[in-house]
């Protein structure tokens, strides 16, 4: 008899790009659920456009390089930056801010690099930092929670200092993200390191400067439970790709992010700065690899 | 309880071990043909000697060189020394001595051992080499020279086996305990006597464990359990987790006064001592969803596989064979091929596996995670891609044991494993390459230095003749002048 020839090893985990992507969006969906309840059902409105965006912009760009269409068209990675980009957005955002950030992210971010696994930035991050810079009027309209919870993006508030009626919101999206969090780490999509070191420079740097000065300066419980941290810890800046790779390298990566977020929330110009903290740390991830091997 | 370590990352997987395990080990029939490979392992192929029309008896020694003999495993006429498929990972035909049996299966006389401790350790290693035993766990590698160090303290006798399907050991040490403790004794011997001489079992089987206690009773051989998880049979590993000395592969286990041998290698020493039995039969474990009969099996070396796979009731549906266990198997073309002394395990498979499309690496660390050996199989991948072979050394690629576990886990379903085969090669190949044209470069200078030499050489020779030929016509025109006046 004839057989078939492979190379060893014969069986498989059946791990696979697809489903680590679809247990991510697994993950959002206690935030996404809380988003709703608070904010309206906006977020799901912009989270179909975006998703509907970056699937034609994906098939687009497959078909341009000439890739496969099926197996990258099914790893839901494009599905998951629309998710990221979709979520880190204002609620009442114009239809075609998201449309164009999406596609930005797809066609610019991810596949003028290479595609899947060869992206130097975070695409739903440089999506975002690309839109805040062209259209910062759009990008802070925050005017209809503005209304409804008579407070400004907790941030902004704090830099305008204005009076913060409500932040609950905030806090509970917040653990919401937590929460999917931590079922990531339960099933091992994510390791600790990423979170962890960037939540504990984050908390580090921030209580320093609480107990140098409270009045001028935020404290740390509230950096954590406001702006993008939480969702930036667990989502964004595990991703695997743009991230350093050593766990090592990780836990310094990390640690840079969480640094990075409190310079920028703190004495930049912006209102939050986990998109920039996390574009920047991008470009020094493979010098860090470069420099720590284990 | 004896205190044990870890080893860095692993794999729990699915052993498939219960279709095998529990069936007891039943001898296979005799074939027509026998086809005996002169070259079983690593190394130079042995030399026949017999001719194409003898007769030879079952133990007969048909084929030797320095490192390794080769017996008939049953009598018969050798009817052909031809090339023949073997399990070879490129197809490779080896040249095989191909003997028709008799059914006679007559033995040469014998020549038991009855007391090996009255042997010099010199003695009891060269029965072993006549006898024709190598590593059966795998590698192949002839036992007789693993033996050979001084200065071992301690001797481990692996019974791990970690891959899944396999389980001939299992069945060996359950069945044949004694055996296994008392070649371990004769191998401590031959080592010159060890401070300490483990049998070491995954933790999975039971039954292994417990018979091996009983038989160790009166003696100084330790049983020890370690946890089931792969690659625990890895020889780097079962001496990590045992000793907790992490070794490199640049390093053999002799270096730090180890030896580790399998057990079904142990039990055929001491077949070899006790009853003068050489290595003519092993152990295969013949499983998988295209056998009915799933069962391990004593198989006569040389045996066809198609012979072996037939009387396990092997289905019309097979596509594919594997030789080994599902981690670190052969795939093997067709089943016209021998059972040889490192095939432990036959698994023919239904499955037509639908090779899952490769994705790019997304850089997940996974594979790092789990490596056994701690090395980062991402950036080999990486620096293979790029052929850069010069990182890829120095991310270390040569400790690599091949065990799959990366690949295993890859989401991207990438295979890292033939990558590093292919840059372990590339390197060699270079290597050699590098070698022989330093070769050349250093042909190339002496051959100018002896040109030069020579030339020099000739100078002098000419100088010297001249000045010799002036002072001759000088005094050649003396004489003449001198008998002028």
């Amino acid at each position: 008899m004839e057989f078939k020839v492979s190379n060893a090893p014969f069986i498989h985990n059946n791990n696979s790009v697809s489903k680590i992507m679809r247990q991510l969006l697994y993950a959002l969906m206690p935030a996404i659920v809380v988003y709703v309840y608070f904010f309206g059902w906006n977020i799901v409105v912009n989270l179909f456009i975006a998703s509907i965006t970056a699937l034609s912009c994906e098939a687009l760009m497959l078909l341009l390089r000439k890739r496969p269409l099926r197996a990258f068209l099914t790893d839901y990675s494009a599905i998951v930056t629309a998710f990221l980009l979709a979520l880190a957005l204002p609620p009442f955002v114009p239809w075609w801010i998201t449309v164009l950030g999406t596609a930005f992210a797809i066609i610019v971010a991810k596949h003028v690099y290479g595609g899947l696994g060869y992206n130097l930035f975070n695409p739903a991050m440089a999506a975002y930092a690309m839109l805040l810079i062209s259209f910062p009027l759009q990008m802070s309209d925050w005017s209809v929670i503005l209304d409804t919870l008579s407070g400004a993006t907790p941030l902004d508030a704090i830099k305008n200092q204005l009076k913060i009626t409500d932040l609950k919101a905030w806090e509970w999206i917040n653990l919401a993200f937590l929460l999917g969090g931590c079922w990531l780490l339960y099933k091992k999509v994510i390791t600790w390191h990423i979170p962890v070191a960037m939540l504990i420079s984050l908390i580090i740097i921030s209580a320093i400067f609480f107990l140098i000065n409270p009045n001028l300066y935020s404290s740390p419980l509230f950096h954590l439970l406001n702006g993008a941290t939480i969702m930036g810890a667990f989502f964004i800046a595990t991703d695997p790709v743009t991230a350093a790779t050593s766990n090592k390298a990780r836990l310094i990566y990390a640690a840079g992010i969480g640094i990075l977020i409190y310079v920028i929330r703190t004495w930049g110009a912006y209102p939050d700065a986990v998109a920039f903290a996390v574009l920047l740390m991008n470009m020094a991830a493979p010098t860090i690899d470069y420099y720590v091997k284990s | 309880m004896t205190h044990l370590w870890k080893f860095h990352g692993g794999i729990k997987l699915d052993g498939h071990k219960t279709l095998s395990c529990d069936k007891p080990i039943i001898q296979a029939k005799i074939p027509q043909f026998l086809v005996l490979p002169l070259l079983q392992h690593k190394g130079e192929p042995a030399d026949p000697i017999v001719k194409v029309g003898d007769y030879v008896f079952k133990g007969q020694i048909i084929a030797q060189n320095a490192a390794s003999s080769i017996h008939a495993s049953s009598s018969g006429t050798v009817i052909a020394i031809e090339a023949h498929n073997i399990p070879h990972p490129s197809g490779l035909k080896v040249d095989c001595i191909v003997i028709e049996t008799d059914a006679k299966d007559q033995w040469l006389e014998l020549e038991p051992i009855s007391d090996y401790t009255s042997l010099s350790a010199d003695e009891v290693r060269q029965h072993i080499a006549k006898a024709g035993i190598v590593g059966l766990g795998g590698a192949g590698f002839p036992t007789h020279i693993k033996l050979k160090p001084t200065k071992i303290a301690t001797l481990i006798i692996n019974g791990a086996e970690c891959e899944p399907y396999i389980t001939c050991d299992d069945r060996l040490m359950r069945e044949r305990a004694k055996e296994v403790v008392l070649g371990a004794e004769i191998i401590s011997h031959t080592l010159g006597g060890v401070k300490r001489c483990i049998i070491a079992v995954e933790d999975n089987k039971v039954d292994a464990y417990q018979a091996l206690l009983i038989a160790s009773a009166n003696s100084n051989v330790e049983i020890i359990k370690v946890p089931t998880i792969y690659p625990m049979g890895g020889e780097t590993q079962l001496i990590e987790v045992l000793t907790g000395n992490k070794l490199s592969r640049s390093n053999l286990p002799a270096s730090i006064g180890i030896v580790v041998q399998n057990v079904e290698t142990a039990s055929a020493v001491y077949r070899a001592i006790e009853y003068g039995e050489p290595l003519l039969s092993r152990i295969v474990t013949v499983t998988g969803s295209g056998v009915h009969k799933p069962q391990n099996m004593a198989v006569l070396l040389g045996t066809s596989m198609r012979f072996v796979l037939e009387q396990c009731e092997v289905t019309s549906k097979v596509n594919r064979l594997i030789m080994g266990g599902s981690m670190m198997g052969l795939s093997l073309p067709n089943d016209d091929i021998p059972i040889i002394k490192t095939t432990n395990c036959l698994i023919a498979s239904e499955e037509n596996e639908i090779a899952a499309s490769t994705m790019p690496c997304i850089r997940c660390g996974s594979c790092a995670e789990i490596c056994p050996m701690d090395l980062l199989p991402q950036q080999l991948y990486w620096f293979t891609k790029a052929k850069d072979f010069q990182k890829v050394e120095e991310y270390k690629i040569f400790d690599c044991i091949e065990c799959g576990a990366c690949s295993y886990v890859c989401p991207s379903s990438i295979p890292l494993v033939s990558y590093y085969h292919y840059a372990k090669s590339e390197i060699h190949i270079n290597k050699s390459e590098a070698k022989k044209s330093e070769l050349a470069r250093q042909r190339h200078d002496f051959r100018n230095f002896r040109i030069e030499r020579e030339k020099k050489e000739r100078a002098e020779r000419h100088k010297k003749a001249a000045t010799k030929s002036k002072a001759a016509i000088k005094a050649e025109i003396a004489k003449a002048r001198a008998e002028k006046t």
